[in-house]
């Protein structure tokens, strides 16, 4: 448990962050033209060789690695060397990017117009600017952006165009590749394409691989890809992806370069351009597919205010410190290096561990604004109403000065949590609730001094699909494209309060306040929920500690060598920490009901989720749930994902379809100690 | 056509016979390296010479060198750390007497020494700890006696007695050990007996019908060199030590001279070894050139570092002398082009000797064309008859146009030979003046050397700021030798330590990470230097478990009361 360690334990209130700069604002002053056209010099890789795009793809092709996997698929399939080498060269084909200055210079042009009608600002820390000036420099750089948005990568290029840095290459998915001229336009301001799966191809994953890591080796540019795979529809951060990780860090664990610097960049949006279209496809209306046409249809976007985007750009990382001590490299001195090898156990937790932290490095820089505060507030105060059934009557909502105080007693919190919240302090608080409200008019109602989720009205004014006033279902599912949307703000703040919330949930499903007691109801919950949320592998006594630490720190908790007790003015803080759970843990709790009762013989991986879907509806509507951000497609993949990790679920690979056998008495017995019926002993957790 | 390389580059008309023991220690430095008379310094005018008269470069004036060394170190002739005298016997400790040992060593009549000075001298190598210590006047455990034996059967009687008498026997040739091997383990309580073999030094026998001869291993290797000319013959085997380096020293550390692309390292050049272990003589019964008997107990020995016994006697393959001898030398335009040069001129002929290097300014002339901070200079040397000699080199001029190298003639190619004799004596001038440094070497596949060569260097250079090192140091290297699988890699290191408490130490740190380094990047723990006290440590994962276990039961076997406790390898 300790070896994994990768953080220190330290008051989160001591950490240092950098100031913002508004790039727009220079923007908003002189020639956008004269800027796109502006003289562009980056600095560049100290050990560079500059080379053009032909002569990257035939370092690429003429590589040993390629020409051993064309070998080898060659003798594997029959197939003429010659043959096989045409394939990987239009597979190179397919992938390459064809960066040219002039494209850039469009897009910077374009750019600068959108970006100037959506948003009021785009802040970036220009210290990190500089962090990362000096760190491409030293070292071969790879740029992990946090993905909340389609906008994220035009939007970093930008900004490296903005601030005269070397342009990334990056890694985008094929579904770019749809939209004809965009995507070739992408590929000429440095994307480059890859496909969504290509589990078994190896002569696919080796020119991929050779092709990143050859950017990458001789420093031609930095790579840019997305830790977490996807856009994340939620706004909460996803499980990492380990495939280009491990790529990227390869040439270091080689030996090919003497270190790699991965650099963090958290991008927050203040509101956040796919907000409803999200929310509907978390709902099960099937995501659009990327297409150009489908792209100007969203021109509407651009009559909205967006607010602002905040860009942080963190610490850069040495690959060489990370795997100081954790991995040994002398693994590599007895094949040949351009032979391919599935990671060793070391290499793969190394990597692993290395993604999680880089993960949460981008989660501790996510700048948080007012209404994500109010968003959380007011999204259980909703919940609290269908409680108390006045969901219909005057004293739904809260009131104007309610949510204002409220929201500045969380805003303390936060702080003392270590967010990194930007409150205007030198606003009054009811104007900076009032405009963030006014900016997310959308997804709430005022009326009489008072406000609450635009649950009725559902769907927001950008959301076509979804027609308000029909059957109870489709009201339910109306509602619920608000809820989310609602939820994904929340969600923003969710890494700050993560830990004290399993804590206080873990005390309020446990037994008693034994420490023991409560460690293990922490320890299961985190066990459950470690698909749900950024949990670093094997940190759950760090994870428990540090949990301990704030609530003790800010008086919530009084904690002794048996006990773990609540103080009286800790109740408050409890409260809201378990409430902010709960739409998971009833949303767990109702995936292993309908497990247990509902799931027939037949169920397969792709019938689940509409199945836990209706069987969800039936109870909202039924009035025997009461969270409808449980009908969010994520929760139930998270969800199944986990049972199938603890082995309460299995998996059955037939001929065309898997699927899924339930250990009911253990899915029951999970259900019960989720909601604090069975208590967790130490049996239980360690058969997890 | 008597002149071989050594003659040009080494001391060797100056060096006598030595019939009275301490006389090497007379013409050696006492704390540096190599002849009292030989070392760099600056002169009134603050430009450098050589001085002395035993090499080419002696009495040469040298002022790129000057300007070279302060700008590459930022040194300043004004800040000047001049070593300490050497310490009375009065700083030495007394030495530990075992008094039975001592006089049945006298009623054998071998010659032994007792004195301060003599025991001193043999109480190191040359790693910079020890000099450095030793320019401090500090001295730590010696050895308590000196012996000299002058044959084989006065080291039997020597192991004999030590067996008999309990005393701890460390074997010393030449001294120019570069691993702690030389260094007194500070635990010992025994009486320490250093074995000083420099009175062996015959040639027992030449045999021309089978091109072999029988040498005593004290023999040093100019010496050696020299006798065997007289004779029309040569080893071949020309560590950049010789001048100093004995034979019984290259057997006991696995060995590798520059021209062994022509003739073969030690392990190559050997047909027979005798050595006097604590158990008796290990020797084979014949002087077949190959033999398939389990094994080969030559590989017990070679390497051995003293640990198991004294080498006394080796017969060693022999050479006619060359025809013909050419040096010569390529530009090339990078590092990287001059190490694939080599990789393909090993792959297609082995008749030269060559070592591509970076260059050290202050002595490589300008190449048009060239970027100065870029290029990289391969020496050659071709031997044979006159002709093939010709033939050769074209060959290797030919291959190494297509690698952008240009032919820079053989005064370069000569000048790359001498440096590498004198270097050792550049690490004293630079101790004047604040600059420690030191060279220390790998073996690595050939796809490896480029990435070794540049994160060894980076990692030096790192270690070394994040240490408080205030200037950047000097971190270079070179490729030294080539064999078909890999090349040995050389890499050079020194950084000025003014501003520092304990500047060894951090030496010593930057040394071990760089070493960390070499062995995470596929290199060996040593290609020749050997392992010593220094390396140790790497032992066990450099030869696995299993290995140590069978090297320690040959040492439990050998030497079951470690009389040759110098603690080496194990």
């Amino acid at each position: 448990m300790a070896s994994e360690a990768v953080y220190s334990h330290r008051d989160p209130m001591l950490k240092k962050r950098d100031d913002f700069e508004d790039i727009l604002e220079e923007r908003r002053n002189c020639s956008d033209l004269r800027y796109a056209l502006k003289c562009y010099t980056p600095v560049v890789y100290k050990g560079l060789t500059p080379c053009k795009a032909g002569v990257l793809k035939n370092m690429v092709l003429q590589s040993d690695q390629l020409h051993y996997v064309i070998n080898q698929v060659s003798k594997e399939t029959g197939k003429a060397p010659e043959d096989v080498q045409e394939e990987a060269s239009a597979i190179l084909e397919e992938m390459a990017h064809r960066m040219q200055l002039s494209t850039v210079r469009f897009f910077a042009f374009t750019l600068c117009k959108v970006f100037k009608t959506l948003f009021r600002s785009i802040c970036v820390n220009e210290e990190g600017i500089q962090r990362l000036q000096q760190a491409i420099q030293e070292h071969p750089v790879v740029l992990l952006p946090s993905h909340r948005s389609y906008m994220d990568f035009l939007l970093m290029s930008y900004i490296l165009f903005t601030y005269d840095l070397a342009l990334p290459v990056i890694a985008a998915g094929m579904d770019f590749m749809g939209m004809k001229i965009v995507g070739e336009m992408l590929r000429m301001s440095g994307a480059f394409f890859i496909r969504r799966s290509f589990g078994g191809d190896k002569l696919y994953w080796a020119v991929f691989s050779e092709y990143v890591k050859t950017i990458l080796k001789n420093g031609l540019a930095p790579v840019e890809f997305f830790l977490e795979g996807t856009r994340s529809r939620t706004a909460k951060s996803l499980t990492p992806k380990l495939g280009l990780l491990n790529i990227v860090m390869d040439p270091f664990l080689k030996g090919e370069v003497f270190d790699i610097n991965v650099v963090p960049v958290s991008i927050s949006y203040e509101r956040i351009l796919e907000e409803t279209l999200y929310a509907r496809e978390l709902l099960g209306v099937p995501k659009p597919k990327e297409s150009t046409s489908g792209l100007f249809k969203a021109r509407r976007v651009l009559s909205e205010d967006y607010g602002s985007i905040h860009v942080y750009f963190g610490q850069p990382v040495s690959v060489r410190s990370l795997a100081e001590g954790r991995v040994n490299r002398c693994q590599f001195n007895l094949t040949p290096r351009h032979i391919p090898k599935r990671p060793s156990d070391d290499v793969h937790s190394f990597v692993n561990a290395a993604a999680y932290r880089l993960v949460r490095a981008q989660e501790e820089n996510m700048v948080l604004k007012p209404w994500v505060l109010l968003a959380s507030l007011l999204l259980q105060n909703h919940h609290q109403d269908l409680d108390q059934d006045r969901a219909a009557g005057p004293e739904r909502g809260m009131g104007l000065d309610e949510l204002t105080e409220e929201a500045l007693w969380l805003r303390d919190v936060c702080r003392q949590y270590g967010a990194f919240l930007h409150w205007p302090d030198h606003v009054p608080p009811s104007e900076v609730v009032s405009s963030s409200l006014d900016l997310h008019r959308g997804l709430v109602r005022i009326s009489e001094g008072r406000v609450r989720l635009a649950v009725e009205h559902a769907a927001g004014p950008s959301g076509p699909g979804v027609h308000p006033g029909a059957g109870p279902e489709e009201q339910l599912l109306n509602q619920a494209v608000v809820v989310l949307s609602c939820a994904s703000y929340r969600n923003q703040a969710l890494h700050v309060f993560l830990r004290p919330a399993l804590l206080a949930s873990a005390m309020h499903i446990a037994t008693s306040s034994n420490k023991q007691e409560v460690f293990n109801s922490f320890s299961f919950l985190r066990n459950m929920f470690s698909n749900e949320f950024i949990l670093c592998p094997g940190a759950t006594m760090q994870d428990f500690e540090e949990a301990c630490f704030l609530l003790v720190k800010t008086g919530v908790l009084q904690i002794t060598e048996q006990e773990v007790l609540s103080t009286h003015r800790g109740h408050r803080t409890l409260a809201f920490l378990t409430r902010m759970m709960d739409p998971f843990l009833q949303g767990y709790q109702v995936i292993c009901m309908f497990l247990c009762e509902e799931a027939s013989e037949a169920l397969t991986e792709k019938t689940f989720i509409p199945a836990v879907r209706g069987f969800m509806v039936k109870q909202l509507l039924s009035g025997r749930l009461r969270y409808t951000e449980v009908l969010s497609s994520d929760l139930q993949k998270n969800a199944l994902a986990a049972l199938l990790r603890l082995g309460a679920v299995l998996k059955t690979k037939g001929a065309d379809q898997t699927t899924l056998k339930v250990n009911r008495v253990m899915v029951n017995s999970l259900e019960d100690t989720l909601g604090g019926k069975l208590p967790t002993q130490k049996a239980a957790v360690a058969r997890l | 056509c008597g002149s071989t390389s050594n003659t040009d580059a080494g001391g060797l008309f100056m060096w006598m016979s030595l019939i009275g023991h301490s006389l090497r220690q007379e013409i050696m430095k006492w704390n540096g390296w190599g002849y009292v008379d030989s070392k760099f310094q600056f002169n009134k005018k603050g430009q450098a010479e050589f001085t002395g008269k035993r090499y080419r470069l002696s009495g040469m004036v040298m002022p790129a060198l000057k300007e070279w060394f302060e700008s590459t170190f930022g040194a300043s002739l004004q800040h000047k750390t001049p070593a300490s005298a050497i310490p009375n016997s009065s700083a030495v400790q007394p030495p530990i007497l075992n008094e039975a040992f001592v006089e049945d060593l006298k009623s054998t009549g071998i010659p032994f020494s007792q004195d301060a000075e003599d025991r001193v001298f043999r109480a190191h190598g040359h790693c910079l700890h020890e000099i450095f210590a030793l320019r401090e006047g500090k001295v730590g455990r010696v050895p308590d006696m000196v012996v000299w034996p002058s044959n084989h059967n006065d080291v039997v009687k020597i192991v004999e007695l030590a067996c008999k008498h309990n005393v701890c026997l460390i074997p010393y040739g030449g001294g120019t050990s570069v691993s702690s091997a030389l260094e007194c383990p500070p635990e010992e309580t025994r009486t320490i007996v250093s074995v000083d073999t420099s009175q062996m030094n015959r040639i027992l026998w030449i045999d021309e019908k089978n091109l072999t001869a029988h040498v005593e291993a004290g023999i040093v290797g100019q010496e050696l060199e020299r006798l065997l000319n007289e004779s029309g013959y040569c080893t071949g085997h020309e560590p950049d030590s010789m001048e100093f380096s004995s034979l019984g020293g290259w057997v006991a550390t696995r060995a590798s001279g520059m021209k062994k692309n022509i003739y073969g390292n030690i392990e190559d050049l050997v047909v027979h070894i005798r050595m006097v272990t604590p158990q008796g003589v290990i020797e084979k019964s014949c002087q077949g050139p190959r033999m398939s008997t389990g094994p080969d107990i030559h590989h017990f020995i070679l390497g051995s570092e003293g640990t198991l016994g004294v080498v006394t006697e080796v017969t060693m393959k022999i050479r006619p002398m060359p025809e013909y001898q050419k040096y010569g030398s390529v530009v090339f335009p990078n590092f990287e082009q001059g190490v694939a040069c080599l990789r393909e001129l090993t792959l297609i002929t082995n008749v030269f000797a060559g070592h591509a290097l970076k260059p050290q300014k202050f002595y490589i002339t300008k190449f048009k064309g060239f970027d100065p901070n870029r290029l990289c200079v391969a020496t050659l040397l071709f031997e044979g008859d006159r002709e093939r000699v010709l033939q050769h080199e074209k060959q290797v001029y030919d291959i190494a146009a297509k690698f952008g190298g240009l032919a820079a003639g053989e005064d370069n190619g000569q000048r790359g030979y001498m440096l590498t004799f004198v270097i050792a004596y550049l690490r004293d001038l630079g101790m004047d003046y604040y600059v420690i440094g030191e060279s220390f070497e790998t073996s690595v596949p050939w796809d490896r050397v480029l990435d070794i060569c540049r994160n060894v260097k980076e990692r030096i250079i790192r270690e070394c700021k994040e240490r408080g090192v205030q200037f950047p140091p000097l971190s270079t290297c070179r490729v030294t030798q080539t064999y078909d699988a890999g090349a040995c890699v050389y890499f050079y290191f020194a950084f000025n330590y003014r501003g520092l408490s304990d500047p060894v130490h951090v030496y010593e740190q930057v040394e071990h990470a760089a070493r960390d380094e070499i062995l995470a990047n596929g290199g060996s723990l040593s290609h020749h230097h050997g392992v010593g006290k220094l390396r140790k440590e790497w032992m066990r994962e450099t030869v696995s478990r299993v290995g140590m276990g069978m090297l320690k039961s040959v040492k439990d076997y050998v030497d079951p009361g470690n009389i040759f406790g110098n603690r080496n390898l194990l």
